[in-house]
This record gives C-alpha cells, structure tokens and sequence, in this order.
C-alpha cells in the first residue's frame, strides 16, 4: 500500500496563508492524512480549536471520504452554504486533496499540509520514499532498490565518498542505498551488474508535468 | 600537450601537490598569498570548489589566479551545483585558459554548506564527469556534437581507502579509472598498514596514486574527524601524540607527524606521492615538506 505523506506546515505559516481571511471552513480527509495523523477528524477538530483562539470564524468542518477523488465535490455540496460563507477552506488533505477541492469547487484553498512524498509502508507506521516516479526506471540493474530516490543524491554508479558505516551523509538515520544495493547484489552473486558503468541519466523520461490518457478501444 | 602536471606524474618522480582554498568575498590577497608561497614547491594545487557546501569564489576564478600568479592549479569540479551544459562549459573555459588538470567529484551535499535550502543538482556523478572530459578531448560534447576546438585534461578523481564497508567504493574507484581518471587522490590516510594493504590491490590499474595527507592541529580535530568525517581514520597512538604535545606546540606535533608519514611513503615506495590539505593552514605546507625531506 502506498500513501501521500504529509507534515502539517507551522501554524505561524497556516496563518500567514489566512491573513485577511477571516471565515475559514476546515476539510480534512479520511484516508492517507487521517492514517498519519495529521488531517484526520481529530487533528481537524484541533486545528479549529486553534485557529478560533486565534481570532478566525469557523464556519463549518468535515473530513471527507477520499479528498482526491472526483466525487469530493458532491460529497461537500451538503456543506455548500456554509462553505459559501467562508473566505477561504483550509485543507488538511495532501496536495492532491487540496488541488481536486480547488478545481472541483473553485474557492480558494489553502493547504494546511507540506506534501512530503509517496510513501510506501514498510513495517507498521513505518513509511518509506523508495520511488520518485522518475519515468526511466534503473532497478533492473541494482537489484530492485532505486538509487534515484534512495540515494540523496541520485547517484546511479555507486557511492559518494560521504557514505559512513553503511548510512547517508545527511542523516546517519538514513541507510546509504549504495550499501544496500550492494548487500542485495551481493546476495544475488550479480555485482557484475554494479560494476557495469552507467551514462548520464536521461532525466526527462516524462517531461513535467506528466500527462496519460488510456488508449481508446 | 600535456599539462605541466602530467609531466611531472608521468617522469616517475614523488609528486608532491596541494590545496589553496577561494576565499568567502572577491578580495583574492590570502589566495594569491598562499599560491605565491607554494608555487614553486609543489607540483601542482588544487582549488576546491565550494568546499562542504560553502559558497565561496569558484574553483575556475581561483584556478585562473593560480595560472596567472605562475602556480599548476588542479581545477576540482564537482557535479553538486552544475548540469551537464554548464559543467561542459566550464571545462571549456578552463582548458582555453591553460587549465589543464581537474579533479572531477560527485560533492557534497548542499545540507551540509551554508545555502541549506539550495538545489542540488547531481545531473552527472564523478564517474560521469570524467567520461564527459574523456568524450570532450576526443573533440565531441556529450550529445555527440563536433566541438570547434576540443579540450586538455589531464583527469582525477578521489578515492576513499579506509572507508566502510570499503567494497562498494572499490567498484566506484575501478569505474572511475574506466572512464579516464589518470590520477587518484585519496581522503586522508593515517594507517600505513591499512594504506599499503589498499595500494596492493590499487597497484594492478594504471593509475597514479596521491595519498590524501590532512594536517592534524590538535588532538580534538583528530577526535573530530574520526567521529564526523566519513572515511577517516586517526589511530589512538597518533591521537595520544598530539596530546601529548608540550602547550602550544600542537601545529609543530602535526608538522612533524605529517613529515614522518610522507617521508615514509617517499621512503618504501609506497604511492606514486602525496596530496597535502593543510586546511587553514597552508602557509604551513613548505614547513611539511621540509620535514618530510622534500625542500
């Protein structure tokens, strides 16, 4: 299963985006913000509380099924007037969440999240980034672990001189992927495949933005 | 024509070469200070390139001082803060300037400078730097397209021998030498043992090897760098030496020990010289080759 992994921005910031907008109706979201706690019905009723302490009327709340989805829109009709009041509806989905509301009901939004990556769940709420959806795929050749996102880097010829112990230099939290890639080659007796020298990306696979429609019949 | 680098790494001599660090500003005096003190000592100096992520005065400008004060700058490169273009570029610029050596490293990460929120744009890897310098001699850019006038360079890279695990970055380093590293500097070593260990399985590529030589200034720094810096490694006895070095007499220590290290090498063979980072320090570069017996 993969999900939308969001950190909510800083309050300070969140009330920046309202400046001047007085009446603020609150969307939350029941699957990927409500799974990491962060735009789910709790953080949602909080983040009313505080935003009320802070002087702004809440015209209304909600956490809507899947705030991605193309039927949100009918979905928050009930709420119409009470959004209608609001100058603006602050949105505690990730981006995509915030960007469907924005198209489908043509008010202003505001995120009240940073979208931080698609996050794949690894162990019991434990997410990790392992594809940057880069349209030139490389893991045939690293043993099924993408050095493009893994590697803080994206190098795709093995380590940079910063790896230490097996972790990343940015972060001695994060594991260097070249260690891994190499354990797993290693593994599998295909380092043949590590050794192999590999030209510059193309980093272009899918110009942004990326754009697909399924073939007609 | 090969650089007066080249020259000196192909005779078979002990080559001796060094670092001058750009300055934070454009006043260029303690720059041109240090590369009028070094010139005619060392066989060439490296002109570091936004040194951990720090911006600085860039490694062209400063190697083009080096050149016009008379010194053999080694133009290092990284891939951190460049694509493909503006690196292709900047090659360019160097080699119709009589630059003619470069260093070619992937960089640090822009996390760890003074710009934390900047891009880091790694659109080639040091592996592929130095097939780009390769294709660019041959008179082609990296799209295939003829170049009205190709490029010099003798091309390096650096290696890491007492990293761990050390494995991954052998197959780095044998891919480095693949795509056209003439020379290889390593990080610092301070182990002749695990180095000697290291060349012997180095010495089968047709490579030149400069050991990495970093200056210790205290017993601190040398605890400092074991624990924060990647691939380095002080042993207990050279730690406990420069403790025990009298009041005042820590920089002496470290000259003394960088002396003995280098004349070791020089001494048994043990790589083709030396690669010295005095960093901060480096009016104090002569005083190591002194020691060591070189000048």
């Amino acid at each position: 299963m993969i999900r939308s992994i969001t950190r909510q921005k800083p309050m300070n910031e969140i009330e920046h985006l309202l400046d001047g907008m007085d009446r603020i109706f609150i969307i939350g979201c029941g699957t990927c913000t409500t799974m990491t706690r962060t735009g789910g019905a709790e953080q949602v009723a909080a983040m009313s509380e505080d935003l009320s302490s802070r002087g702004k009327v809440i015209t209304g709340t909600t956490v809507v099924p899947v705030a991605c989805d193309n039927l949100t829109a009918d979905i928050l009709s009930e709420y119409g007037s009470r959004m209608n009041q609001a100058d603006a509806l602050l949105v505690m989905s990730c981006a995509y969440g915030v960007q469907t509301i924005g198209t489908q009901l043509g008010q202003m939004v505001v995120p009240a999240q940073n979208t931080l990556f698609i996050g794949k769940e690894n162990a019991a709420g434990q997410f990790n980034e392992s594809c940057t959806q880069c349209g030139t795929c490389v893991i045939g050749e690293t043993g099924g672990i993408c050095p493009v996102t893994a590697c803080h880097k994206g190098l795709v010829n093995g380590p940079c001189g910063g790896t230490n112990n097996g972790k990343c230099e940015i972060d001695s939290n994060k594991d260097c992927a070249w260690t891994l890639i190499y354990n797993r080659l290693n593994e599998l007796g295909r380092l043949d495949v590590m050794r192999t020298y590999k030209k510059p990306r193309n980093h272009l696979g899918e110009p942004s933005p990326g754009k697909f429609n399924i073939p007609a019949d | 024509m090969p650089s007066a680098f080249k020259k000196a790494l192909d005779s078979g001599k002990f080559v001796v070469t060094s670092e001058v660090a750009p300055s934070k500003g454009t006043n260029l005096e303690k720059m041109a200070h240090h590369v009028e003190l070094l010139k005619d000592k060392v066989d060439a100096m490296n002109v570091t390139d936004h040194q951990s992520s720090v911006m600085r005065f860039p490694s062209l400008g400063g190697a083009l001082l080096v050149k016009e004060n008379g010194g053999e700058p080694i133009l290092q490169m990284t891939c951190r803060d460049r694509n493909r273009l503006a690196l292709q570029a900047d090659l360019m610029m160097a080699s119709s300037r009589g630059i003619n050596n470069v260093l070619c490293l992937t960089g640090d990460s822009v996390m760890l400078g003074d710009h934390k929120a900047a891009k880091g744009v790694f659109d080639l890897d040091s592996s592929q730097l130095l097939a780009a310098v390769r294709t660019m001699k041959g008179g082609k850019d990296m799209a295939g397209n003829d170049l009205d006038g190709d490029v010099n360079f003798c091309a390096g890279a650096i290696v890491t021998p007492e990293a761990n695990p050390i494995e991954p970055q052998l197959i780095k380093f044998e891919k480095k030498i693949e795509s056209g590293a003439e020379f290889i500097q390593t990080q610092a070593v301070y182990d002749m043992d695990n180095f000697k260990r290291f060349m012997e399985y180095a010495r089968q590529f047709d490579v030149k090897i400069l050991a990495g030589i970093i200056l210790l200034t205290s017993a601190g720094m040398a605890r400092f760098m074991n624990k924060n810096v990647a691939g380095v490694m002080v042993p207990q006895p050279l730690i406990d030496e420069m403790a025990a070095a009298p009041k005042g007499g820590a920089l002496k220590k470290g000259i003394e020990i960088c002396g003995r290290m280098i004349a070791q090498i020089k001494e048994e063979n043990i790589c083709d010289g030396v690669h010295i980072m005095a960093i901060g320090k480096e009016e104090v570069v002569p005083d190591i080759m002194n020691a060591a017996g070189l000048i």
